[in-house]
């Protein structure tokens, strides 16, 4: 047992209900790793060996047939090109969508706290009811307003949706980040000269960097892992890949190709993944920090 | 050089009016000192000045120019502010460039104007550190380093030293106050601690809920204070203030001063009693600071004393003196004895009393008399 750290009862009675406290988060970690294991081994499985074997066996043969059935040449629907090209559609929505929403949160969150005007806190009071409107709600009139741009249907009308419902949340997150930020710096910047957007792109915008890590995160997440928006607003070649997967898992020709499935489900959940495990760390620490706190 | 002159200044937050109507006329090279309890606008008139607020009604002059409406860049002041507010992912060479930067001055001069500050404050070797990096003394220095390369008309800090430990303050009042012969800028200093206050300043402004209750001289504020607030709020331990009744005819006048150990009777200087002339009989309060409440002996020679007994409550050594605390006229008052006077809490004292700094005031108005 560890000498380091705070002070512990020690004894035999003490070591068993370690050892009990282990087993509990080993066994909790099983149930939470084991849907992903199931995945992953289903996705390296021959079709005949998922029809004989049992779901939890492990693969006797690997083979990556379904993965590159998924990526290339899987049947969306009629257009049989795997979900590659709906996966370019989503990386054109997810980065315009991130970054502008990003940074407008973040201009927002800098003018409601250091340029403090008359209303602030109302317009505030407002964006913050914006994140809680459910989104079946706005569906209608969202639908009519993107014909009106003439942007039903495309890519960048599911970015104006997503830019637009991520405000909230992204201006939520910057305000709580600059209001701890001192004013005096501000005005000691106002006093050598600086105007607002000096100010915001050499001083803050630096300072921010953990909130715009979290903030990039929590965008990159909702917005990729969006249905909703994506198959209400976009037609066939411009869905998403959350909507193509479905539509992967839906295409019933012949025999299901739960291999496929899976291969594809692990394929579109792959960006995510990745952002977390390299930006993962400041995400902690901005929750530690109180970045994400409502 | 440039002076500040504030007419009739006005501030209010909505319907909150913070500031309420100061006049305040600076002369070039002065260093003035605002005192006051929390919250009685110090900041706020400071940053009136810097321009970081704007009027609700009033003049502003700096360098005989209107300055109402002209931004704080363009107003030729620094400022150094109580949490330093420096930059915090910039070094401290970029702290101190940045007002440069943003006002496009040449590389060379910036170089140039960065070694000249940093040797002043001793601050060369810390250049490429982040603020973070800093102690607070460090930090402070590298704040009015930032303050410094704007070579401005008139300096504005606000409770620059607040933040340090009890002595770096004292070496960095000192610093302030070698920079401020050195450079002769005009300079207007916030601060809470009245023994900044009287050490720094040409002149104190004593402020009182958004008003200046008294502006003069350290030495004219300490001995001659215009009223109970400012008795009150310059000296450390404060005045003692003592509820009595004026008692005697013609010039022999005396406060008289009764409670449960007995009756103290303290004798009015001639040019104190003519003051209070022909009030005899009513209630005065007695303002008597702790170092003219003393051993025997300790007076200067002619003055006009006075003795009195009191059972000591508390011995408090400070180091040189001793300060004694005991109840006179129902409330608690601090005399002022050398070290090495033998006292012990619960025997009785004998004071010696210097009348001659005696000070009056009027129960109800709180004026001096
Ligand atoms: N932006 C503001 N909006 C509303 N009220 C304010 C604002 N700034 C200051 N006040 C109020 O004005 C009053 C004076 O504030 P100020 O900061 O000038 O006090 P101060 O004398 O500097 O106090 P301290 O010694 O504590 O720094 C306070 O009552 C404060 O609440
Ligand atoms: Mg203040």
């Amino acid at each position: 047992m560890s000498r380091k750290g705070i002070v512990r009862r020690r004894g035999a009675g003490q070591a068993a209900l370690r050892l009990l406290l282990y087993a509990v988060l080993v066994l909790f970690c099983l149930v939470y790793l084991l849907p992903l294991v199931i995945m992953v081994s289903t996705s390296l499985k021959s079709l005949g060996e998922i029809r004989t074997g049992s779901l939890i066996s492990l693969p006797t043969q690997v083979s990556l047939d379904a993965w590159l059935k998924a990526w290339g040449t899987a049947c969306v629907g009629v257009r049989c090109k795997g979900i590659a090209p709906y996966m370019w559609n989503s990386v054109l929505m997810v980065v315009p969508a991130v970054l502008i929403s990003t940074l407008l949160g973040a201009v927002n969150g800098y003018a409601l706290t250091k340029w403090r005007f008359r209303g602030a806190d109302v317009i505030f009071a407002l964006m913050l009811f914006g994140a809680f409107i459910p989104f079946q709600i706005v569906l209608l009139p969202m639908a009519r307003t993107l014909g009106l741009f003439g942007l039903a249907g495309t890519t960048w009308g599911l970015v104006l949706v997503h830019t637009v419902y991520g405000l909230a949340f992204t201006t939520l997150f910057f305000r709580n980040f600059f209001v701890s930020v001192s004013d005096g710096i501000v005005q000691a910047a106002k006093i050598d000269g600086a105007g607002f957007f000096p100010i915001f792109f050499k001083l803050m915008l630096p300072m921010a960097v953990p909130t715009i890590v979290v903030t990039v995160i929590w965008q990159f997440t909702n917005i990729w892992n969006d249905f909703l928006f994506g198959s209400a607003f976009t037609v066939g070649d411009s869905n998403p890949v959350t909507v193509a997967l479905n539509n992967i898992v839906a295409t019933s020709t012949g025999v299901k190709e739960y291999n496929v499935d899976m291969a594809a489900a692990i394929i579109a959940g792959l960006p995510t993944l990745a952002v977390y495990v390299l930006a993962g760390n400041y995400f902690v620490r901005g929750l530690a920090a109180g970045a994400v706190k409502g | 050089m440039a002076g500040v002159q504030l007419e009739k200044v006005r501030k209010s937050f909505g319907q909150n009016e913070v500031i309420k109507g100061i006049d305040l006329e600076i002369a070039p090279g002065e260093f003035v000192v605002l005192v006051g309890p929390s919250g009685c606008g110090k900041s706020t008139l400071l940053n009136l000045i810097a321009g970081l607020e704007t009027l609700s009604s009033g003049n502003i002059r700096i360098s005989d120019r209107l300055v109402n409406d002209v931004p704080p860049k363009d107003r030729d002041i620094a400022m150094v502010f109580q949490s330093y507010a420096l930059y915090p992912t910039k070094s401290v060479h970029g702290n101190i460039t940045f007002g440069m930067e943003t006002r496009h001055v040449r590389r060379d001069e910036q170089d140039q104007a960065v070694s000249e500050v940093s040797q002043l404050l001793h601050i060369e070797q810390l250049l490429d550190r982040k603020p973070g990096q800093l102690s607070g003394g460090q930090r402070q220095r590298v704040a009015m380093g930032r303050a410094l390369v704007r070579k401005p008309d008139v300096f504005l800090f606000d409770e620059p030293l607040s933040n340090l430990d009890a002595k770096l303050r004292i070496e960095m009042r000192t610093e302030i106050k070698k920079l401020h012969q050195r450079l002769g800028k005009t300079t207007i200093y916030v601060t809470h601690d009245q023994v900044e206050a009287m050490t720094l300043a040409s002149r104190i402004a004593v402020m009182d809920n958004g008003h200046i209750r008294q502006f003069g001289p350290p030495a004219e504020i300490y001995e001659d204070p215009r009223d109970l607030f400012v008795a009150g709020f310059m000296g450390s331990p404060s005045m003692n203030l003592v509820r009595g009744t004026l008692v005697g005819d013609g010039d022999r006048l005396a406060v008289e001063v009764r409670d449960q150990e007995g009756t103290v009777s303290f004798p009015l200087p001639a040019a104190l009693a003519a003051k209070v002339r022909g009030k005899t009989g009513q209630q005065i309060d007695l303002g008597l600071r702790p170092e003219i409440i003393t051993h025997h002996g300790a007076h200067a020679e002619g003055a006009m004393l006075s003795n009195f007994e009191r059972a000591i409550d508390v011995v408090e050594p400070t180091g040189p003196d001793t300060m004694l605390v005991f109840t006179l006229g129902g409330a608690e008052a601090i005399g002022r004895v050398r070290s090495d006077e033998v006292v012990e809490a619960g025997r009785p004292y004998t004071f010696e009393v210097n009348m001659d700094k005696a000070k009056l005031f009027d129960p109800e108005s709180g004026i001096r008399l």
